[in-house]
Order: structure tokens, then C-alpha cells, then sequence
């Protein structure tokens, strides 16, 4: 059904994540499709690593545990960007694109009342991702 | 946006740098959560303490106008008076420190590692710097300030100057040329070689110890090869407090007379009334607009804008060379760049001068203006300039923006100080500047004096509106940095908070007095970030030899 499923993550609350990757696993073992798990970091060092350079070597890492655990075959893709907490839904787009994803997956939120000013992350992907998209919440 | 095109995720190294071995994190210290339905994630303490000293400045400013007025009314003076010396001298080390960076070896040291490229091309580059640097000083102070020393009667004419006027107001004509070439080389002076290599220094400062050495983007990290760990303790705190207050009371004042001053030519061009409801329209109008440009970020909003108010200044300026006669303007440009290489030296000069009001009263001043501002410059900068080399960094920093200063000053000044010469006691320059001392309507008086000066006079208010906004949306992005632990993807509502906080500010000392003193209080800044900068020039230093080249 599915050929490459792209899955944005946010290692810095990796915690709320579960759901999220869990669904991608399982569609992704269904549809034996390639996992790639995205994430999006600042050009300043991060808590996450000093350098873009560090952040996808833990990217990568966790692509690699996530395939062990779920026996799926996982990729990562780091993006670098100059305002990551502005740019990010059109980072994230354009990594579907640069991907040839076919499916997202995607993290949210429960809607709430701050939705109406600043739209989840997982809807604007949703409203303009030519994929599917699952928002997980 | 840039790309990591790599399939594995481990995309090609920058190069190598020599990061900083600490076990800091950055945001440790955070706290992160929700406010209602918005997320915030901030830095313990220093959010919450530069939110309330803020807040707690304002209401003394508010409740006690006479005091706050008495205290920091007379502390510039005393400082600019008594400390001249020391911001003469710190200025000279910084223009000194950033020059030989040019030609020492380390200037091949590449900001954010060996095989790092530039994030932004040049243009795009240097609207940025110019935008939050100096842009509205220049609309200010472009014709004011040539236009004040050819023509000062009060005494605090720069170093040498012969007066060009008579007691009467007549004209010596024989004195011209010289004052008009010491007014310029005297303008110049303050706008060109110092304050750049003030805002090189911090913005190298915080660029070498983020991209190279991996600490946060923060005032405070630029002060780890001197305090070690305990810059992630008090010492920290302090310095990230002093930088946010400078950085919110100088945009919330300036914010402030900027609206007075663009309701001062709106009045004279428009006729519209003057008074405090146009001007909290204004400041609330230019809030509105700065907060369109944080939320579309830096790529989409400031960038966009500073881009936008290069063009337009461009425009003026392009108007005003040819307005004004092309070939004398280019030909004052000449003789403005020889004055200010010949006298630069003798100006700078701490000690053993006669020239106490141009020195104490205005060079002083505007270094102490410029310290005070360079925590919020220097960081703005620092944070588009990863992917340069300390030698292409400090030359385009210090160099470029220089000659462009010099030239604007040359064709305003000399336009200006052209229309006294020619027009004498007709001249609306001479009305407004020194017959009658309305320095807001200084460049409205310039522009009078050429051919279509509705359209240009309109042109400027459009500019002086857009400077402003460009500083408020990068000063919002700068406070939200060091206020998030040096995080540059904090929850946006947080950067809207800045933005509205500081608009807020600005309001309410329109509304209840205290603009000048508050303002006095954040140039008094000045002296001991000159200290911080002065242990920036060792750092930056001790750091750059550290890294590969």
C-alpha cells in the first residue's frame, strides 16, 4: 500500500512520541515499506548536539533503534534551519518531497483553543502534504 | 532552510572545530509548560527575572517621574563626562582588536567549522546588519548631525573646527570649506570605524563560542574561557539579565521617540495633530507589523523587511546624490572619506583636548549608545553570519558598512550643510537645527529644500516607520533567545510575548512620562558592558587560537 513512510520527530520530547512511532511500525511491517524518521534542528547547538552534524549522528542512532526494535527497515533524514520554530512545517513538507514519501505520520496534540492562532504542526502538514497523513494524537 | 541531502541522516561533516568540553546542556536550566493553552519553555532564572526587573523599572519610572528623572538624568552626564576617557580608549582597542583579526592568521578561522558556507548571500546579509545596527540613526541623525557641528553655536563644535558663521548668523565664507570638512570627518567619525568594530566584536564573540565552540547562543557564553563553569551560575544570570534590559528598555524608548518623532513630520507634512493617541497608534502600528514579521520568522519576515528598507533607503539616497547635484555630493564624499582618514586619529584621541562638549557630549555619548545597543546587534549578527570566515566577517562588518556610513553621511550632510551655504538665513536646515533646535524635523527640512519633497518627505516617515519594525522584530528574536537559555526554536508565542511586552513598555512611559530617563538609564548601561567587551577581545582571542584553520 505503502512504499516509504516519513515519520517527523521531535527528539527533544521523544517521550510524547510512542503512539506515533508505534503506527508507523505497524504500517510500516504491513505495507513493508522504508521508515524514514525526519527531524529538523537549529544551526545553533541545541541540547541535542553542539552542531547540525551531531544532531543527525542521533537522528541516526535512533532511526537504527527504532528499526531493531520494530524489525522495520529505517532511515533518518536531518534537516538544519535558520528559525526551526518557524520554518518547520515547510521543512517538513519539503522533506516528503525530497523523500517520495507516499504516507506521514505525524504526532499531535489534542486541539485546543492556541490551535486557532498557531495551527498543530501535524494539521498544516496535513492540510498541504500531498501524502496521506496520519495525526496521531 | 538548509539542507542535509543524505539518506543515511549523517550528512557531511562541517569540518572539525574545537568545541568546548562542558557538561552544560543547553536547557538544562529551562522550564518548560503551559501558560493556558500556550507552550512556553524558558530559562530559570533569567526570563523571570529581566521580565520583572522590567516591569518594576517601569512602575518606578511611572510612580516617581522627578526622582527617576533626577538619578538617571544626571547619570549620563556623569559618566560620559567622567568615564570619556575610558570609552575613547576601549573604543580605539576594539577598532585596533578587529583590524589586526584581518591580518593576523587567525582571521582564516571559519565560523561554524572548516568546510561551513554562508547561510545568507551578501545582500540579503547586509540589509540585516544595516536594518538592526543603525538604520533609523542614520534617518535621524544623517542630516542633523553635519547640519549641528558645521553650524554650532553652543560651543561643542568638534576638535579644530572654525565656525562658518559670524555672531550675526552671516556667513564667513572663507571658514566654509574647512568646517564643512571637519563637520563631516566629526559625523563620520561616529558612525563609521567604532561602532562597527563595537558590534563585530560582541557578534564574533557569540558566534566563535556557538558554532565553533558549541555553547548556546548567549551573552553569557563569550565569558567561559574566563569564568569556566561558573558561567552557568549567577555570573551568567547577570550578564543575560543586564543584555535582555539593555536590549528592551533601548528598543521600548527608542520605540517611543521614534513615534514622537514620526508623529513630528506626520504634523509638519500632513498637518495631522501631535499628540500622545497618534503616537500610541504609531507605536501600536509598528508593534502589529513587527509581530507579522516574527511570526513569519527570519527568513520570511526580518529578512523581507530588511530588505524591503535597504531598497527604500536606497531609493533616497539615490534621490537626494542627484537631487542635490551628483557631482558635488560625490565630490563631498571624496573629501568626507580624506577627512575622516586624516582626522580620525586626532579624534579619537582620549586625552589632551580642549573639546569637552564635542567629546564628553557627543563622541562619548555615542559610544556609550552603541555598548549599550551592541548585546542586542552583536547577537542579531552573530546569529546570520555562521558559514564566514573571521577575516571576510570582520572586514564586511567592519569595513563595508563604514564606507557605506561615510557616504550617506556625505550626501545628507553635504546636502544639508549645501542648503546653508546657498540659502543662509532662508535656509530651513538652519531654522530647524540651529536657529531653533527641532532635530525630528531635521531630514524634513533637508528634503524641503529639493524637488518633490512631499513624495521624499513621505518616503523618509515610510523609513523611519520600517526601521523601527525592523528592530523590534530582530530585538524580539534576540531577547527570546537569550530568555529561552540560548534556544533559537522556543514556542513562538514566547517571541510574540517580547515583541508585545516591548510595545507595551514604549506605551506606557509615552503615556506616563519617563522616556528620557529610562532611556539615560540604558546608555548607563554603556560602562560596564564596555568591561564585557574589552574581556570579549581576550576571549575571542583565546578562543580563535584554539580553532583549525
Amino acid at each position: 500500500m505503502y512504499t516509504h513512510i516519513m515519520v517527523p520527530v521531535d527528539l527533544a520530547h521523544a517521550d510524547r512520541l510512542p503512539r506515533a512511532l508505534e503506527t508507523a511500525a505497524l504500517l510500516g511491517r504491513a505495507a513493508q515499506a522504508k521508515v524514514t524518521y525526519v527531524g529538523v534542528t537549529a544551526e545553533t547547538p541545541t541540547g541535542l548536539g553542539h552542531n547540525p552534524d551531531e544532531y543527525a549522528d542521533r537522528l541516526a542512532q535512533f532511526a537504527q533503534e527504532q528499526g531493531e526494535q520494530h524489525g522495520i527497515t529505517t532511515a533518518a533524514r536531518a534537516y538544519a534551519s535558520h528559525d526551526p520554530a518557524i520554518d518547520l512545517n515547510d521543512t517538513l513538507l519539503k522533506a516528503a518531497d525530497d523523500l517520495e514519501a507516499d504516507c506521514i505520520v505525524i504526532a499531535s496534540h489534542i486541539p485546543n483553543v492556541a490551535d486557532h492562532l498557531w495551527p498543530s504542526h501535524g494539521g498544516a502538514v496535513a492540510r498541504r502534504a500531498k501524502a496521506s497523513v496520519f495525526v496521531v494524537r | 532552510m538548509t539542507d542535509l541531502p543524505d539518506d543515511t541522516g549523517v550528512p557531511a561533516p562541517e569540518g572539525p572545530s574545537d568545541l568546548i568540553d562542558t557538561d552544560y546542556s543547553i536547557g538544562q536550566d529551562n522550564i518548560e509548560g503551559s501558560v493556558g493553552p500556550f507552550g512556553f519553555d524558558i530559562h530559570n532564572p533569567v526570563f523571570a527575572i529581566s521580565g520583572l526587573s522590567v516591569v518594576a523599572f517601569v512602575f518606578y519610572a511611572l510612580a516617581l517621574p522627578e526622582q527617576a528623572e533626577e538619578i538617571f538624568g544626571a547619570l549620563r552626564p556623569w559618566l560620559t563626562s567622567t568615564f570619556d576617557w575610558f570609552f575613547l580608549s576601549a573604543a580605539n582597542v576594539f577598532v585596533l582588536f578587529c583590524l589586526a583579526l584581518i591580518v593576523l592568521p587567525v582571521g582564516k578561522v571559519r565560523l561554524g567549522g572548516t568546510d561551513a558556507t554562508p547561510d545568507y548571500s551578501y545582500i540579503g546579509w547586509f540589509a540585516m546588519l544595516f536594518a538592526a545596527g543603525m538604520g533609523i540613526g542614520l534617518m535621524f541623525f544623517g542630516v542633523l548631525e553635519p547640519a549641528y557641528y558645521f553650524g554650532t553655536p553652543w560651543g561643542d563644535e568638534p576638535l579644530g573646527l572654525v565656525r562658518p558663521f559670524d555672531e550675526n548668523g552671516n556667513l564667513i565664507a572663507a571658514n566654509v570649506d574647512e568646517a564643512r570638512r571637519m563637520a563631516l570627518a566629526a559625523t563620520s567619525f561616529h558612525w563609521a570605524l567604532h561602532p562597527w568594530a563595537i558590534y563585530a566584536v560582541v557578534a564574533l564573540a557569540l558566534a566563535l563560542f556557538s558554532y565553533n565552540k558549541g555553547l548556546p547562543l548567549s551573552i553569557r557564553s563569550a565569558f567561559y574561557p574566563l569564568l569556566g563553569e561558573r558561567v552557568w551560575g549567577w555570573w551568567g544570570h547577570v550578564i543575560d539579565v543586564i543584555a535582555v534590559f539593555a536590549t528592551l528598555f533601548g528598543l521600548a524608548t527608542s520605540l517611543g521617540f521614534g513615534a514622537t518623532q514620526a508623529n513630528a513630520g506626520l504634523e509638519h507634512i500632513y498637518g495631522l495633530p501631535n499628540n500622545v493617541t497618534v503616537q500610541v497608534l504609531l507605536i501600536t502600528g509598528i508593534t502589529a507589523i513587527a509581530l507579522v514579521s516574527v511570526l513569519r520568522g527570519l527568513d520570511g519576515g526580518v529578512k523581507v523587511l530588511s530588505e524591503i528598507n535597504m531598497g527604500l533607503a536606497f531609493a533616497l539616497l539615490l534621490f537626494v546624490l542627484f537631487a542635490a547635484g551628483a557631482m558635488t555630493i560625490l565630490s563631498e564624499f571624496g573629501r568626507g572619506l580624506v577627512a575622516y582618514v586624516q582626522e580620525v586619529v586626532p579624534l579619537s584621541m582620549p586625552f589632551g583636548r580642549e573639546d569637552d562638549g564635542y567629546r564628553q557630549g557627543w563622541t562619548a555619548f555615542y559610544w556609550a549608545w552603541w555598548i549599550s545597543w551592541s548585546p542586542f546587534v552583536g547577537m542579531f549578527i552573530a546569529r546570520v553570519s555562521r558559514g564566514r570566515t573571521v577575516r571576510e566577517f570582520v572586514t564586511c562588518v567592519l569595513l563595508i558598512p563604514s564606507l557605506v556610513c561615510i557616504f550617506w553621511m556625505a550626501v545628507f550632510g553635504g546636502a544639508a550643510i549645501n542648503d546653508m551655504v546657498a540659502n543662509g538665513a532662508d535656509s530651513m536646515v538652519k531654522a530647524n537645527v540651529i536657529d531653533n533646535y527641532v532635530p525630528e524635523l531635521s531630514l524634513f527640512a533637508m528634503l524641503e529644500g529639493l524637488p518633490l519633497s512631499g513624495i521624499t518627505s513621505t518616503l523618509g516617515i515610510v523609513l523611519v516607520i520600517v526601521f523601527f519594525v525592523t528592530s523590534s522584530d530582530s530585538g524580539s528574536l534576540v531577547i527570546d533567545t537569550i530568555t529561552a537559555g540560548g534556544k533559537i526554536d522556543a514556542p513562538v508565542p514566547q517571541r510574540v510575548f517580547w515583541c508585545i511586552f516591548e510595545g507595551a513598555v514604549a506605551i506606557a512611559l509615552l503615556i506616563g512620562g519617563g522616556l528620557g530617563s529610562l532611556q539615560a538609564m540604558v546608555i548607563s548601561t554603556g560602562l560596564p558592558f564596555t568591561i564585557v567587551l574589552l574581556i570579549m577581545c581576550w576571549a575571542i582571542y583565546k578562543g580563535l587560537s584554539a580553532e583549525p584553520r
